[in-house]
């Protein structure tokens, strides 16, 4: 005989006793709703967001179509821009480059995007300005529309005058809303617009000059577009402009939030997965408990599998009451986003109840709730009847349980499946998951290392309630590892973040600092060098260092064309086509940088003829050296020929040596260096370095060359400096973040585990007082208990953090590691201030409620 | 009808094993009322335990109405309890999270879905004289009370046999009286064979029949004197 599943007694059983679980279990529910609460609000504000850009894609792009370069379009194309525009479709031009622009009135000069726009751009979309209404006079002769930083940055009014190359111009306004910006547009630096005439007058760009050309097209039929893509494409890809329809623009967007908002799923998975655990430990405790009433059930005649089942229900169903709770947070988030987020985004987004985000919510909250409750609730089928006889009777554990290995195989199959899902890529997911497993491992190993020092080295000399406190640790069913972990996650993600960013913060301020060169000039031509370094004051002329750039491009690479090399089937030997296709800015000269060395040949002063392939030494071929990445890149080697094309002369190299370079440092690197003799008489462009100490005298400099060398650009180091502060400083305040909410998701779990244990505190401290201890003692008893439970959490998490940071900071940033030990002892004394509040509020019951109904409320 | 052949049970302490039961004998007939005493450590609970097929013997083997439980799988042996045994317990064991009602259905849906249980169970505590407190939680019950739940809760699954370990031992002198007098007359209303196990010898005299325990073996095995039905021993 054997005994039948009791599918309906099971169920019938699961909600009667649910009724009491919600309170106690169903706290530690919410910390699955807090994960599910961020993994709906993210999938449902991505495809918001998704939809919003496409639908806005061509007020976006301010046209419907655009072609883009970065150097002035050459003759066939400008042949089709004409062409289109006589045959009727509206063409606006767009030039962008960055330059040194001076405010007289106060002195301020500034390196700023200048735009130059034809009639007509934006096509779409409405520009305001303040005062408004004035979108349109930075075409007038003589004036200039400025972003509203601009004015800030210099210290100006509309009304007062800015000298841009050799004009004068007036502020007529500031451009408020510009619908085409993106977020990170503006970041890049305020812009000025102008028209193309002033660009023209201006004389701002020379030979090389750093600079964008772009024609926008207003195409509304979506066919037309295409017909041009069809009709022209050769002609475009030929001159290599490229050519964009608003609508890819703005998926390529959509895609890059996109790819955001999976990193972030990732965070509010890793937040569900901790609340996972949280509930495998809740459940434990659950089990414990129900024990005696699981003996009477088998007594009386309930099978293993129906007493499963029955415990199985309850897991689920309050799974789903805590998913369920998540969805409803996570979809109000999700309509609160567009409004928090109203100044980061590009367009305006409009929520939409997206079901299946919500139904994805559900059903992961609920399968990782019943997944994690899965091998704790194992232990129902081990209860035997016979301890309903005897309470403290045990059934020896099996020792192999293929019931308790498959659980095991499925929440790990289950954690890896959704990291996969929810990650950019399925590799980076299953690379997270394995991350996520180690962090978690480590930080559960270190905080029983901690705790078994705590045990064996607390002072047997401190008073009664401190001693029974922390000893509170130890007791059974403490869930003591499940709330270390959780909570010393939190401080791993805080910890890890605030370390590095502490260290690169640093590193950089010493790159920025004495000895290195903190002025940058570029796009100076071959004419105008003595002039800009008479600029300098007179002592550090002898120190600026001038680099020429000369722009090269791959013709052949050992007799072969890149199109002919593209084809080689053979992936390992074919180059790589970013490699073989860009445009590679060079320079020649005499000796090896600073931040250079060589890995391979010789340098240029070597004995060439010891070295290398056949070719070395052949004379009428001029040496090259090529960085040691990139020659791996295109698959050549020392002794490979490659012939270059410079402004249409070919011009042929053996490649002499190849090189590492620190591109770390400030200062121009290059992917490939010419042999000093073949490029002097090419088309060039001059990047010079120097050192001018006194921030005055820099700030002359600059002024200096606004009037006297409008093509000429100048970048202050310390504006870089700041610059790079304040990215640093946005970065922190993001991943902070996300610390901050692991941090959460610990201290939920901290709650529910004091929830499940309620019964048994309850009966301590009922018990203490009996035995007549005071409030104040018990007081103590808890304040310990929280302090020594938090503080090991933290540090176990702490550890782990400088321990990784020690090996980021050097292994990715190449910077040395020094110990934050102050902001290691803020994150310490926060969350510990927080265990130890959280847990006195959930304990207060302890000291209000008199003894005798609770020991009689919760006998044994 | 109980048969109990060779009975042996050993527990290991300490790697050397120590015999609780030794090849015991024993046959208690159908609707009988059997007590069993014996000093405290003597193997009553161990007896009863191996009766009702909760732990598994060392030698020998229990046949209950003919069926050798010990053939059974676990579950076999569960299946077995839903439609013939009720127990009884020291600790009364009622489900915490239920109320008097829901512990008294337990046992009732357990077996499958029958029209009437809920009657059936209001009945039963009615019985028990507890008509007025169905909806209160264990919690809110006295030890009394709680046990005479548990008493309903026994009776529920209409069984042919019940098991009951010290019921009187966590209540004071005439609760536990009361207790055991509810127990005899719901026993002869049911028809049920009763082995009650007790060290409280006054009211083991109440029993048909006491079989005394000493060192994992029956002392000794006499009618008892205050019972009111004739002996029933042997086949
Ligand atoms: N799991 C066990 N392991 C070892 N010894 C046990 C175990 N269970 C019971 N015993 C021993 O078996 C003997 C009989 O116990 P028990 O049947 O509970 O006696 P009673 O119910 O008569 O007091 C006792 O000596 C007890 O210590
Ligand atoms: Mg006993």
């Amino acid at each position: 005989m054997n005994a039948p599943l009791r599918i309906g007694f099971a169920f019938r059983l699961a909600l009667r006793e649910s009724r009491h679980g919600f309170r106690r279990v169903g706290v530690y529910m919410v910390s699955i709703t807090l994960g599910v609460a961020a993994l709906v609000s993210i999938h449902s504000f991505r495809d918001d967001f998704a939809r919003s850009v496409q639908e806005e894609a061509d007020v976006l792009m301010g046209a419907n179509a655009r072609l883009s370069d970065d150097k002035p379009f050459g003759e066939e194309i400008t042949g089709v821009i004409d062409s289109l525009e006589a045959a009727g479709v509206p063409a606006a031009r767009v030039t962008t480059a960055s330059t040194m622009v001076l405010a007289p009135t106060t002195g301020t000069v500034r390196l700023l995007q200048v735009r130059a726009l034809d009639p007509g751009y934006p096509f779409y979309g409405v520009v305001t300005t303040s005062p408004a209404g004035r979108w349109g006079a930075h075409l007038e002769d003589g004036r200039v529309l400025v972003d509203p930083a601009v004015l800030t940055q210099f210290g100006v009014e509309v009304g007062d005058t800015l000298v841009i190359g050799l004009t004068r111009l007036e502020i007529a306004a500031t451009v408020d809303d510009l619908p085409t910006d993106v977020a990170f547009q503006t970041a890049i630096g305020p812009r000025v617009h102008v028209s193309q005439a002033t660009l023209d007058r201006s004389e701002l760009l020379g030979f090389g000059s750093l600079a964008r050309y772009e024609v926008f097209l207003k195409l509304p039929e979506v066919a037309d577009r295409r017909a041009i893509r069809d009709r022209y494409g050769d002609v475009f890809s030929e001159a290599r402009v490229g050519y964009r329809l608003a609508e890819e623009q703005a998926q390529s967007l959509a895609n890059g939030v996109r790819f955001l908002g999976r990193f972030l799923a990732l965070v509010g998975l890793a937040a569900l997965l901790l609340g996972g655990v949280g509930v495998a430990s809740a459940i434990h405790v659950y089990i414990r408990e129900k024990r005696p009433g699981i003996a009477v059930l088998r007594c009386i005649g309930a099978g293993q599998g129906t007493a499963f089942l029955a415990y199985l229900l309850q897991a689920a169903w309050l799974g789903l009451f805590g998913a369920g709770a998540g969805v409803i947070v996570g979809v109000g988030l999700q309509k609160v986003m567009p409004w928090a987020l109203a100044g980061i985004l590009p367009v305006d987004v409009t929520t939409r109840f997206s079901l299946g985000s919500a139904a994805a919510g559900l059903g992961i909250g609920l399968w990782v709730a019943v997944v994690f409750a899965l091998i704790p609730l194992l232990e129902v089928r081990d209860v035997p009847p016979l301890a309903a006889l005897r309470q403290d009777f045990e059934a020896p554990r099996k020792r192999f349980d293929p019931l308790r290995i498959t659980a095991y195989g499925l929440l790990a199959a289950s954690v890896l499946l959704l990291c996969a899902l929810e990650a950019p890529e399925p590799e980076l997911g299953l690379g997270f998951a394995v991350a996520l497993a180690v962090a978690a491992g480590l930080i559960t190993v270190v905080g029983r290392a901690l705790m078994g020092l705590t045990r064996r080295y607390f002072p047997t000399g401190a008073s009664y309630p401190v001693r029974q406190g922390v000893s509170n640790l130890f007791r059974p069913h403490n869930q003591t590892i499940s709330v270390t972990l959780a909570l010393g996650f939190g401080a791993f993600v805080i910890g890890t973040i605030v370390q590095v960013e502490a260290n690169i913060r640093e590193d950089l301020t010493l790159s920025f600092g004495s000895g290195q060169p903190n002025l940058l000039f570029f796009d100076i031509q071959t004419d105008q060098i003595e002039g800009v370094r008479a600029l300098l004051p007179e002592a550090t002329r002898a120190d600026a260092d001038v680099t020429p750039i000369v722009t090269a491009r791959i013709a052949s690479i050992n007799g072969r064309t890149p199109d002919d090399l593209r084809a080689n089937s053979d992936r390992d030997a074919r180059p790589e086509s970013w490699a073989l296709r860009r445009e590679y800015r060079s320079t020649y000269r005499e000796r090896l940088g600073g931040g250079e060395r060589v890995v391979a040949g010789r340098w240029w002063d070597g004995d060439q003829n010891t070295e290398g392939g056949s070719n070395v030494g052949r004379r009428e071929w001029s040496g090259i050296s090529l960085e040691e990445g990139v020659a791996g890149s295109l698959r050549v080697d020392v002794g490979d020929t490659i012939v270059w094309t410079v402004t249409g002369v070919e011009i042929g190299t053996i490649v002499q040596s190849l090189r590492t370079v620190d591109w770390n440092r400030l200062e121009p690197n290059f992917f490939a260096i010419f042999e000093p003799g073949v490029l002097e008489t090419a088309p060039q462009n001059i990047v010079m370095v120097a050192r001018v100490e006194d921030a005055e005298e820099r700030a002359r400099v600059q002024r200096s060359l606004v009037g006297a060398f409008p093509n000429v650009s100048a970048l202050d180091f310390s504006r870089v400096q700041e610059a790079i502060d304040a990215v640093l400083s946005r970065v922190r305040q993001a991943v902070a973040f996300l610390g901050a909410f692991s941090a959460l998701a610990g201290i939920i779990v901290l709650i529910g585990a004091i929830a499940t244990s309620r019964m048994q505190r309850l009966r301590e401290g009922a018990l203490l007082k009996t035995l007549g201890a005071r409030r104040s003692q018990i007081l103590t008893v808890l304040f310990s208990e929280y302090l020594a439970l938090g503080s090991i959490a933290t540090a176990s998490g702490l550890v782990l953090a400088i321990a990784a940071s020690a090996i980021v900071v050097p292994q990715v940033f190449e910077m040395d590691y020094t110990l934050r030990l102050g902001a290691v002892s803020m994150i310490w004394l926060v969350v510990v201030s927080l265990t130890v509040v959280v847990g006195l509020i959930g304990s207060r019951d302890l000291l209000r409620r008199p003894p005798l109904p609770v020991l009689r409320e919760a006998p044994e | 009808m109980i048969v109990a052949e060779g009975l042996g049970k050993n527990y290991t302490s300490g790697g050397r094993p120590l015999p609780v039961l030794r090849s015991l004998d024993l046959e208690i007939a159908s609707e009988a009322f059997v007590a069993v005493v014996g000093p405290s450590g003597s193997g009553k609970t161990t007896l009863l335990g191996l009766l009702a097929g909760l732990d598994e013997p060392s030698d020998g083997r229990v046949l209950l109405d003919g069926e050798d439980i010990f053939a059974m799988t676990e579950d076999g042996r569960a299946e077995f309890r839903v439609h013939n045994v009720g127990f009884v317990f020291q600790t009364f064991h009622l489900l915490p999270t239920l109320t008097a009602l829901e512990n008294v259905l337990v046992p009732i849906e357990l077996k499958g879905k029958q029209v009437g249980a809920r009657e059936h169970a209001e009945g039963l505590l009615a019985r028990v004289g507890l008509g007025a407190r169905f909806d209160h939680y264990p919690a809110q019950l006295s030890g009394g009370e709680q046990q005479r739940v548990a008493l309903a809760r026994a009776f529920a699954n209409r069984p042919k046999i019940l098991f009951a370990d010290e019921p009187t031992g966590n209540l004071d002198r005439d609760t536990g009286a009361s207790i055991v007098e509810m127990l005899e007359e719901l026993n002869q209303e049911a028809r049920t064979t009763l082995v009650l196990v007790t060290h409280d010898l006054a009211l083991a005299e109440r029993a048909d029949r006491i079989v005394s325990l000493a060192e994992g073996r029956i002392a000794s095995d006499r009618p008892g004197r205050d019972s009111a039905r004739p002996i029933a021993v042997g086949t």
